[in-house]
């Protein structure tokens, strides 16, 4: 799919193009969304865009950011948003990161910090706690998709996608997000065996919000991702599975944002 | 036209369906009860020397996972072939190259079969079905680059002889690349590739390479051969129908009600094909306009309840007496512009052994003698159904 972004919707970072949406004044929150791809429209960013800066990238391969050929891992999703630091020289930034975004928010972390002051990592994926024959999170490519949301959601009914409902432009959308996630998780299946490792790295105050309901990242693999990161917390909130900001925004919001003003 | 035989080797003795999700990639291997298996890899291969004996070539393709197909090897199967038949030139059809982790393995078990067969191999590239993505754990997110650079790898390592030469690709990793032993044939084995869409077809085209097409019907299978052959003039190269091949089910009766009962147990193949979404349609594999459509709830291919009668008519399938049978095929042929090769779905489900070959048999002394002076028309795909 060719798209046409905007100057005022998009960044272009060391030759690489990205969608990007800018909303909201106060302190940088550099948000990476989740393999479901970006949710512009969402009621969380609107709450958020009240509170802070939102600075939302949309990964390379999804929505309306063009996938260049040598583009395939999280590791390459890492150093480009090290680079848009660098680019729009942003300091004392928030970093957030939901799911495969939590993971690349991890993986950035690792490398550096001098730009961020807080981490906070949401039902994120990305590093593997058990031994070979255990996998930890579900292999979503081989379950039928109504298990998929059943271990995605609390409430799968009201918040699952309807591609029933969706428009011709949308299921383009759904496709192209589909396949970028699968890029970016197939193998190693949604985590780096380095990661674990890795984490020590990691300086800067960090909290960990999941869904007490989330079937793909458990909240106990959640607990060990909190134990591997020093000084890191935990929240949990409740009635949520995997997306916590989409099925409780107003509890997902209070819990950050209280993070993120110290309280 | 050459006719080439070929049977998929299913094990179709299987608990009802309704009490397992699929098929293909997570049926237990508890109902793959060996006495049995092992009794129809034998029966199967007899039916192969029958095949060659009668004066057909032979197929063979691979599939893992699954209780369609119990050949997760095509190379050990037509390793075997290669030493108990005399005269086929022997099709793998194919080696599915975009989720094989060593491609130069490829290479050299080819090169072995072509040289136990006195150059009879002829090789196949596929990209591979849907499904096979979780049993290779492979993505289908760029499977076709990762195809190609595979083929560029193999086709290499056939045909360099002067000592190791180094692949540091994006795929693939080899700095001592150097096959014992080369190839029979010289430069190296005939190769195919399979298309079922005119997009993939170019780079065949460009490369003269044999393309086949497996039950895509009248207009489906026009459309590609149109497309290979408009491609060829392009380039001012030469085009001759032995480049193009078409797969069906083919049963060959003494009668017609004969051949239509075995066509209908050739159509386990299609109606016991019960595979859930997931496996279908993996991220990457169809197009993002084919998926939009297949997430709205499309069917894939074809439809696994469609009745023989309408197969027949579409194309799938070609079954009843040897009159019959030739000329559905006749008509076929005609319809699509031509083609050199009909690989044919001989055995399929619960076909049994006595039947196979009668329609072997059938085929090759009442069919085959008119179908090799069958020659293209010009007429469009719709006028002559």
């Amino acid at each position: 799919m060719t798209t046409l972004l905007s100057a005022e919707s998009s960044l272009t970072i060391a030759g690489v193009t990205l969608e990007c949406v800018q909303r909201g004044q106060g302190r940088p929150v550099l948000l990476l969304h989740g393999a479901g791809g970006p949710r512009p429209s969402a009621p969380f960013m609107d709450m958020l865009a009240q509170r802070v800066r939102l600075i939302a990238p949309t990964h390379p391969g999804f929505g309306n950011s063009p996938l260049p050929d040598w583009f395939d891992n999280v590791d390459d999703l890492a150093y480009l948003y090290l680079d848009l630091l660098d680019r729009l020289d942003l300091h004392d930034v928030i970093l957030m990161g939901f799911s495969m975004g939590g993971w690349t928010a991890a993986e950035i972390a690792i490398k550096c910090t001098h730009r961020l002051s807080k981490l906070i990592l949401v039902d994120a994926v990305g590093c593997k706690f058990k031994d070979r024959e255990t996998r930890e999170i579900p292999d979503i490519w081989a379950l039928h998709p109504s298990e998929v949301n059943k271990l995605t959601y609390f409430d799968p009914e009201t918040f699952a996608p309807k591609p029933d409902q969706m428009t011709d432009e949308q299921l383009l959308m759904v496709a192209r997000n589909r396949e970028a996630a699968a890029m970016y998780l197939w193998e190693p299946y949604m985590h780096s065996p380095k990661l674990l490792r890795r984490l020590h790295r990691i300086n800067i105050p960090t909290l960990l919000v999941w869904g007490a309901h989330d079937g793909l990242a458990t909240p106990e693999y959640g607990r060990s991702y909190c134990a591997a990161i020093p000084g890191a917390r935990m929240e949990i909130i409740e009635k949520a599975g995997h997306t916590p900001q989409n099925e409780q925004p107003e509890a997902f919001v209070a819990t950050v944002m209280r993070f993120i003003e110290g309280k | 036209m050459r006719a080439w035989y070929f049977s998929e080797n299913a094990y179709p003795y299987l608990p009802d369906a309704s009490t397992y999700e699929s098929i293909r990639v997570n049926l237990p291997n508890k109902y793959f009860d060996p006495k049995v298996g092992a009794e129809l890899y034998h029966r199967y291969f007899d039916e192969w020397q029958y095949a060659d004996d009668v004066g057909l070539d032979l197929m063979v393709n691979e599939h893992h996972q699954t209780a369609t197909n119990l050949n997760p090897s095509a190379a050990v199967v037509t390793a075997v072939l290669a030493r108990i038949t005399k005269k086929a030139r022997l099709l793998i059809l194919g080696n599915p190259i975009a989720n094989r982790r060593d491609p130069v393995r490829v290479a050299e078990e080819m090169s072995m079969i072509d040289n136990y067969s006195h150059g009879r191999l002829e090789c196949g590239f596929v990209r591979g079905v849907p499904y096979e993505t979780s049993s290779s754990n492979t993505t289908a997110v760029r499977m076709v680059e990762r195809f190609w650079e595979a083929h560029d790898l193999i086709l290499k390592a056939w045909t360099s002889h002067d000592g190791p030469f180094s692949w540091e690709g994006r795929f693939f990793h080899h700095r001592q690349v150097n096959i014992w032993p080369r190839p029979f044939q010289q430069p190296h084995p005939p190769v195919w590739i399979t298309t079922m869409t005119p997009s993939q077809i170019l780079r065949v085209a460009d490369r003269n390479y044999v393309t086949a097409t497996f039950l895509t019907g009248y207009d489906q299978t026009k459309r590609i051969f149109d497309t290979y052959r408009a491609r060829r003039q392009e380039l001012g190269a030469p085009m001759s129908d032995d480049r193009l091949a078409y797969a069906a089910l083919l049963f060959v009766g003494d009668t017609d009600e004969a051949g239509y009962a075995g066509a209908r147990k050739l159509m386990w193949y299609l109606t016991g094909n019960k595979v859930p979404p997931q496996f279908r349609n993996p991220p990457g594999y169809a197009s993002h306009e084919t998926v939009a459509k297949l997430l709205k709830g499309a069917s894939t291919a074809f439809d696994r309840s469609s009745p023989l009668e309408t197969c027949i008519e579409q194309g799938i399938v070609f079954g009843g007496n040897p009159d019959t049978v030739y000329e559905q095929l006749r008509r076929h042929h005609q319809a699509v512009g031509g083609y050199g090769n009909l690989l044919i779905m001989g055995q399929a489900g619960f076909l049994e052994h006595d039947d196979t070959m009668r329609s072997i048999e059938l085929f090759a002394k009442e069919v085959y003698p008119r179908l090799k002076d069958l020659r293209p028309s010009s007429e469009p795909a719709t006028a002559s159904r």
